[in-house]
């Protein structure tokens, strides 16, 4: 099914997790904040286990350097 | 300096917050803030990039049990943006266990060329990440009554620019930080006031402190310097002469001279009299 992650079309299978995703990309859930169509993904509510949708947004983001 | 300064909940051990961004390595930047005693630092909210696997994240490189991570919601033009980067960047520090998890400094933006703040917008997303329980540092222009509306609207601290982003500009108009701190600490004398933006020596720094600021924020006054690690350590001398200077009361103006040696008992023949 087609999703976009960080603003680029990605084709991923029907029943991936949000967690699924993240560890494909070589990442850790524990390092990254995650929106799932604008809305804030929160670990303590098991967020990270909900399977993707078609269409879903998906936003993974980190800190860089900013003043 | 040795009493700890209080923003909303929070109380750190120096007055000067410096930023992450724009040094040409992480071990520069580290040693940059090492040099400037600074214990808050702040960073931006980006996407991670994805084909990148080797990692080279900030988190890496900050130690975060000796920083207090600041969040910043720079290249937001949206209170609804600046809400999401928030939220997010809280998110990230509580799964750090940072203290910085309970701050931000919001950034509502008007336009790209001028980085001048969006009152409006800043006006909004100040209530409303203060309804999500955020202790809120606005970055706000020096106009005295636009700070108050944020202060109003709930902000921990208000932070007013001394000159344009990353100008180096320094404190371009005393006279309205100067009525910025008379109107947000009317009644109110520890309500803290950080000049943010345009910093781009030491003096400036001190200029702030002398003016009555509680703090100085600053990144690229560092960062773009030739040796910003010297430039570090220059901005922490800055701001504790800026900070002595003005708890010591400095001497009034004069328009004449009044002479530090007495004419009293002089050999010297005085013209006039």
């Amino acid at each position: 099914m087609k999703i976009t992650v960080n603003g680029t079309p990605e084709e991923v299978p029907q029943s991936t997790t949000l967690r699924a995703l993240i560890e494909f990309k070589k990442l850790s859930v524990d390092k990254v904040a995650t929106e799932v169509n604008k809305r804030l993904v929160r670990s303590a509510n098991g967020g990270y286990e909900r399977v993707l949708a078609e269409g879903d947004a998906i936003e993974i983001v980190t800190f860089v350097g900013g003043g | 300096m040795s009493e700890l300064f209080r923003i909303g909940p929070f109380s750190v051990t120096s007055r000067l917050f410096v930023g992450t961004g724009k040094y040409q390595t992480y071990e520069l930047m580290q040693q940059a803030l090492e040099a400037s005693g600074a214990q808050v630092v702040t960073v931006a909210v980006r996407r991670e990039r994805l084909v990148d696997s080797q990692g080279r994240s900030l988190l890496d490189h900050l130690d975060l049990s000796k920083y207090i991570i600041l969040p910043n919601t720079a290249g937001c033009f949206t209170a609804e943006d600046a809400i999401r980067v928030s939220l997010l960047g809280r998110e990230l520090l509580e799964k750090q266990n940072n203290p910085g998890a309970g701050w931000v400094k919001l950034e509502v933006l008007g336009d790209k060329k001028t980085l001048l703040p969006d009152p409006v917008g800043t006006l909004e997303a100040t209530r409303e990440l203060v309804k999500e329980g955020f202790t809120v540092l606005a970055y706000s222009s020096d106009d005295p009554r636009s700070a108050v509306r944020i202060k109003e609207a709930g902000a921990a601290s208000v932070m007013p620019a001394g000159s344009p982003i990353g100008s180096g500009q320094g404190v371009l108009n005393p006279l309205n930080i100067s009525l910025c701190l008379e109107l947000l600490k009317d009644g109110d004398p520890t309500y803290p006031v950080i000049v943010d933006a345009g910093v781009g020596t030491a003096s400036d720094v001190a200029i702030a402190m002398e003016l009555g600021a509680d703090g100085v924020l600053l990144n690229t006054g560092i960062a773009h310097a030739k040796d910003p690690v010297k430039m570090a350590a220059a901005m922490r001398h800055g701001l504790l002469a800026g900070r002595l200077a003005y708890e010591s009361g400095r001497m009034g103006k004069k328009r004449y001279a009044t002479a530090s040696s007495p004419f009293e008992g002089v050999i010297s023949y005085i013209p006039g009299e």
